[in-house]
């Protein structure tokens, strides 16, 4: 008995070493960055590593402002970022709650087509895709990229399985009682579906603020570029500025930052609706 | 009595056409940017890869040129060979610790949200924010945090890391896992909760050690959740571009051969030598291996469910 405990204790120092290595080597280049953004360039790479500084160097975080349109960046993606998830979130979740509650001609194949391109990686056809929006008018416009990011067929299926685990008799129930389909879809499923929609919600974000080769083929005028081209632009014009770029780094990770904290649990939820009955 | 038939039976044409305008009317928001913006390129990549097109002058048709034009392209071929590197090794090791993350991650210990959230938080991070400090931890100085580990804790000689056509690679499946392992952790999590007590209950009762409870249980049950994980991994191995161009890139992204690969080679020949045909081509060569390996796959999947 005494042995058994014994064992069990070693085993939990020995899972809490390893979820603190682990700790560390995630954490470590987010703390490494948040100190190195307080330095002057030259102390950055000065041995050993300071990582709490001394004389903090907020002067980084107002100077990076004017150093590069770093508002205008930002501006630019908030812009794009919050467009493209609220329709993808209504243009998604309206079409899933057909494809899941409502019977009609093509249903099925219709939502073949939807399933069969989430295979077909966007780098397959992102070239003919721009030919094609540039004979459009849209080369180096934000349209272009709100275009590319809000219908993506990943959402329309997320929430389509979400929308398969709600009761059928739900909708059956409030149909007799003559509610039209529009209403069932704004006042039973829409509040039923905040686990997928959160879900949702932090991977279009994710995915817009953090997007870099659709703005990179899209976007050539400067004023239009987003936070990641833009960083991305400071970082090799001025590649021995660590401080700056780094303090450049910090900021662009707050907005996801954010989101994130606040919609993370409802995000397990959501992911294994997501994965695993899909 | 025919009469009446036919007027129940308009009426009730008249109610299926209604329902179908109205689920069409569900549907018709996203399926029109979806037609023309995703199934539209779609078609028109098949169609380029046999044409030859600049983007001004009319496209000219010429069959199989463009793969023949590729296949002799050594920038193709090392973009191919790099990308199958790439993807051997990132598949098995993220799957691995993402699974090892994912158990750990699983039993009652204290802080358990945190760690989850610590784990998960690379995958949200922005990729330029964090290569950039990658770009600095490995930085082929001496200098450099990761370096001097090496050259302190290991007594090993400094590597250049990004910098040296031999290590490249290495930096950048190590860059790789360290950044999304926590996603498919979050998969395997939800895997892992969804195995019924009962089982391990009843192992215990027959005085299964944790190793064969491992074994016999959580691997088997898992498998649903491994095909759907190891054909993700896959297909974002295959696509990969920006942690390439981030770690890899130099000042204009241009990378060297030793760390080209497909979706660079597409980007390069469409948007800088505006040869899109041949774009097209290595698109369609880089859709078929994901395509052969998403069967080979479901093939696997398959024979074992039916054994």
């Amino acid at each position: 008995m005494k042995s058994k405990k014994a064992n069990r204790t070693i085993g939990k120092v020995i899972i809490y070493v390893m979820l603190i290595l682990l700790a560390l080597i995630m954490l470590v280049p987010f703390v490494w960055m948040i100190s190195a953004s307080l330095k002057f360039n030259k102390d950055v790479f000065v041995i050993p590593f300071e990582w709490i500084p001394k004389a903090p160097r907020w002067q980084n975080y107002v100077d990076i402002w004017t150093k590069i349109p770093l508002a205008k960046f930002t501006l630019n993606t908030a812009k794009l970022t919050i467009i493209v998830t609220c329709l993808q979130l209504l243009t998604s979740s309206f079409a899933a709650y057909a494809f899941a509650k409502l019977e009609f001609k093509g249903r099925d194949l219709l939502f073949l087509a939807y399933v069969a391109t989430i295979a077909v990686p966007w780098q397959v056809y992102m070239v003919p895709q721009f030919m094609f929006m540039r004979g459009l008018g849209l080369a180096d416009t934000h349209l272009a990229i709100i275009i590319l990011q809000a219908f993506s067929a990943f959402g329309v299926f997320l929430m389509r399985q979400f929308y398969e685990g709600i009761p059928d008799s739900l909708c059956e129930a409030a149909r007799i009682d003559g509610m039209t389909e529009y209403g069932i879809y704004a006042k039973i499923m829409i509040p039923l579906s905040k686990p997928a929609l959160s879900t949702l919600i932090i991977f279009t974000f994710v995915n817009t603020w953090n997007d870099f080769l659709g703005p990179l083929i899209y976007l050539t005028t400067e004023s239009k570029k987003t936070l990641q081209i833009g960083l991305k632009m400071f970082i090799s014009q001025y590649s021995a500025e660590y401080g700056l770029i780094m303090a450049a780094s910090v900021l662009s990770l707050i907005p996801v930052f954010i989101v994130f904290i606040s919609l993370q649990k409802y995000f397990v939820a959501g992911i294994t609706t997501g994965a695993v009955k899909g | 009595m025919a009469a009446e038939l036919t007027a129940m039976e308009k009426n009730m044409k008249r109610r299926a056409r209604r329902r179908n305008l109205v689920a069409y009317s569900f549907i018709a928001p996203n399926f029109i940017g979806f037609a023309v913006f995703t199934l539209g390129p779609i078609v028109l990549a098949l169609l380029m890869s046999f044409a030859e097109w600049d983007g001004s002058n009319a496209m000219k048709f010429v069959g199989l040129q463009n793969f023949v034009n590729i296949f002799k392209d050594d920038r193709f071929i090392a973009s191919l060979k790099n990308t199958i590197v790439y993807s051997i090794f990132t598949v098995p090791i993220t799957l691995a610790m993402a699974l090892g993350l994912a158990i750990l991650l699983n039993q009652k210990i204290k802080g358990r949200d945190f760690f989850r959230t610590v784990a998960f938080f690379p995958y949200v991070a922005s990729l330029v924010a964090v290569a950039a400090v990658w770009n600095m931890l490995f930085t082929p100085a001496k200098g450099g945090i990761v370096n001097q580990i090496l050259m302190n804790v290991f007594h090993a000689a400094p590597l250049k890391w990004a910098a040296s056509s031999s290590t490249v690679m290495l930096t950048i499946i190590m860059f790789s896992v360290w950044k999304n392992m926590g996603y498919y952790m979050v998969i395997y999590l939800a895997g892992l909760q969804g195995i019924s007590e009962d089982l391990y209950e009843a192992a215990a009762l027959d005085g299964a050690s944790s190793m064969q409870k491992f074994i016999h249980i959580t691997i088997p049950q898992l498998r649903p959740t491994t095909f759907f994980v190891t054909i993700m991994l896959t297909i974002n191995c295959f696509k990969v571009y920006d942690i390439v161009y981030m770690l890899a890139g130099g000042s204009n992204g241009v990378v060297n051969k030793s760390a080209m690969v497909l979706v660079f080679y597409i980007y390069e020949e469409a948007f800088r030598n505006w040869k899109l045909g041949q774009a097209s081509a290595s698109a369609l060569v880089l859709f078929a291996i994901v395509l052969v390996v998403t069967i080979i796959q479901f093939r696997g999947e398959k024979n074992y469910a039916n054994d």
